[in-house]
């Protein structure tokens, strides 16, 4: 299984303890940052083809050289802990695991970016991941790798944790700065971009935390060895997951551009009992789904958009013969519907149009045209809002009924859903990495 | 005489208001020490959250009427909260829930009649690996199965 780097303390007793990341040669690329020009840090990032791991993908180090340098306003580092696209289940662990690889990582982006204040905006529902970054900021205070002179003489850093409160949409980086400020979650218009109007309306870089957590990597390495641990034209390595009704459910760090069709049939053992395979989302539930046919594909994500799917956060969720099509669309429409800050008609009315045509359908009072209709209704969601939620909502939905349109019809002509209720199964494995 | 906020809870406003280049911006964790402390955020403490802050009231409201998280009024002694989203349901969080509900004579949202636990159907949590999921009083209960979960309720003070 290739070089293990977001993962390689995972075995270690203690693993989240700041003896143990220094023991395993931590904060050694903090050290070397110290010594490096901002910009030739910026410049290593790009080099090494590293992307958001938050979902869209956006090249890291071209997002750095986007902070303005002639800007007096302080700078700051937000770190997208958030985690809330339904299917992903990667950056809790890389918290909870080994919390310091984040620290580390963020150290070194604010010395790049020149930021001394970083928040690290976490989900609410993280209670325990919180207090443990909690307690990993104070023991690295200690050890002088944050705080005073954190990055160079005279460079002070705080770090803080910002707890969420309960909203999806918060994920979005435009959100979450105006939940950082105290305020509703409301996704802003864009531009401006926050690299130049962001938190507090000062130049902000909002990063997810598995994008920090490879920096110290590529700091290590340097930035050809690091992109090089890639395959199928992707950079360095990638958590993986795949889940749902797979043998072993799990979460796998491999090399980026590993293919989907390797990870849920080799590493997640296929799927369970033996049953067929009905589909694969790919990367958290706004990617829409693809079928058997459409699996050998590799992770990155030029790759999946080329399938007209998304790779997102590359935890993959996986559907056997079992599972309603119809039924789990429903349930991704009420998350949406839920989930819309309110702000723009097409998401606001349209996802909550397209839960109500699934609910109908679902339970057996579909009207024949009504296929038609909830694709039109995703249509005019699409492109139409402020910020990707309304989006997240119709791609996924026109997918699930092109894809899987017969089934649809066939709940709509037989007047009831065809499939049973689901046994209760956890898949009962710890995560490992 | 208006309700104060206890000397603890005003220390801990003034540690937070620290942390942000504006007080304002203190406004979520603040909600979230007041919910700890006062157990629902219900006018009195909306008020007082917004003294301490210096914000008017109304956007202390807007803010804690928004995420699903604050408590308005109160609720049942443990918070049981069921995950039913992707991979949650693939693996039988929906039926999870039901199970749990008619155990308890609730439907999601509803407190039981001694007031001992309120249940809610949530969103994914994060943990799709470990599917299903719920949490308890904001703890983890993964690779869930009717018994666990029912333990895991017994178990609860
Ligand atoms: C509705 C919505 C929810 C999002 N949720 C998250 C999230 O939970 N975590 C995350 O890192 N990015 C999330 N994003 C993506 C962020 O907007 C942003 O692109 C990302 O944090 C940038 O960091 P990166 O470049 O390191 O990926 C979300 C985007 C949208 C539109
Ligand atoms: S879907 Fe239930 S925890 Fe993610």
């Amino acid at each position: 299984m290739g070089e293990r780097l977001l993962t390689r303390n995972w075995g270690t007793p203690e693993r989240h303890a700041l003896k143990s990341y220094l023991a395993a040669g931590g904060y050694q690329s903090l050290k070397k940052a110290r010594g490096m020009e901002p910009a030739a840090i910026v410049d290593e990032v790009k080099r090494s083809g590293l992307r958001g791991m938050g979902g869209a993908g956006f090249a890291t180090g071209v997002k750095w050289g986007f902070v303005p340098r002639d800007n007096p306003r302080p700078r700051y580092l937000c770190v997208n802990a958030d985690e809330g696209e339904p299917g992903t289940y990667k950056d809790r662990y890389l918290m909870e695991r080994d919390p310091h690889m984040l620290l580390e990582g963020i150290a070194i982006a604010c010395r790049a970016i020149g930021a001394q204040t970083a928040y690290i905006y976490i989900r609410g529902e993280f209670h325990a991941v919180a207090d443990r970054l909690e307690t990993a900021i104070a023991e690295a205070r200690g050890g002088g790798y944050l705080g005073h002179n954190a990055l160079g003489p005279g460079v002070d850093l705080d770090v803080w944790v910002h707890r969420g409160a309960g909203a999806y949409v918060c994920g979005e980086e435009t959100a979450l700065i105006e939940s950082l400020e105290g305020k509703q979650g409301k996704p802003r218009l864009k531009p401006p971009f926050p690299a130049v109007v962001g938190a507090f309306a000062a130049p902000t870089i909002v990063n997810n935390v598995e994008t920090l957590a490879q920096v110290p990597h590529i700091l290590e390495r340097g930035a050809a060895a690091w992109k090089a641990l890639g395959v199928n034209g992707g950079s360095g390595t990638k958590l993986y997951g795949a889940s749902g009704r797979v043998e072993r459910p799990g979460l796998w760090e491999l090399p980026m551009g590993t293919r989907l069709s390797e990870i849920v049939l080799e590493h997640a053992g296929g799927v369970r009992d033996g049953k067929r395979l009905k589909g694969v989302i790919p990367g958290g539930s706004s990617c829409p789904v693809l079928l058997p046919d459409e699996i050998d594909v590799p992770m990155t994500f030029d790759a999946l958009m080329a399938k007209g799917s998304m790779l997102g956060t590359g935890c993959a969720a996986v559907l056997d013969e079992e599972t309603c099509a119809v039924r789990l669309c429903l349930r991704l429409m009420r998350f949406y519907a839920h989930e819309s800050c309110g702000q723009c008609t097409p998401c606001r009315e349209g996802n909550h149009w397209l839960a109500k045509i699934v609910q109908r359908i679902e339970s057996g009072r579909g009207e024949p045209g009504d296929v038609d209709l909830a694709l039109e209704v995703a249509q005019n969601i699409l492109g139409n809002t402020i910020c990707p939620l309304g989006d997240a909502c119709a791609m996924p939905a026109r997918a699930f009924l092109q894809k899987y349109r017969a089934e649809f019809e066939t709940h709509v002509r037989e007047r009831r859903c065809p499939y049973g209720s689901y046994p209760i199964r956890p898949g009962g494995r710890e995560i490992t990495g | 005489m208006a309700p104060t906020l206890s000397p603890r809870l005003e220390q801990e406003i003034e540690r937070l208001c620290e942390r942000y280049p504006t007080r304002a911006a203190a406004l979520l964790p603040t909600l979230q020490a007041a919910q700890r402390e006062l157990g629902a955020l219900d006018e009195a403490a909306i008020g007082m959250v917004a003294g301490a802050l210096g914000v008017p009231a109304v956007r202390v409201q807007e803010v804690a009427t928004w995420y699903t998280m604050f408590k308005l009024r109160p609720e049942g002694r443990h918070l049981v909260e069921i995950c039913t989203n992707l991979s949650c349901h693939l693996c039988g969080g929906s039926e999870l829930l039901d199970a749990v509900c008619r155990e308890l004579g609730v439907r999601p949202g509803e407190t039981t009649a001694d007031g001992r636990f309120t249940v809610r159907e949530v969103e994914c949590l994060g943990s799709c690996g470990t599917a299903p999921v719920m949490q308890i009083d904001g703890a983890f209960v993964e690779n869930l199965t009717l018994e666990k979960a029912t333990a895991a309720l017994q178990s609860a003070p």
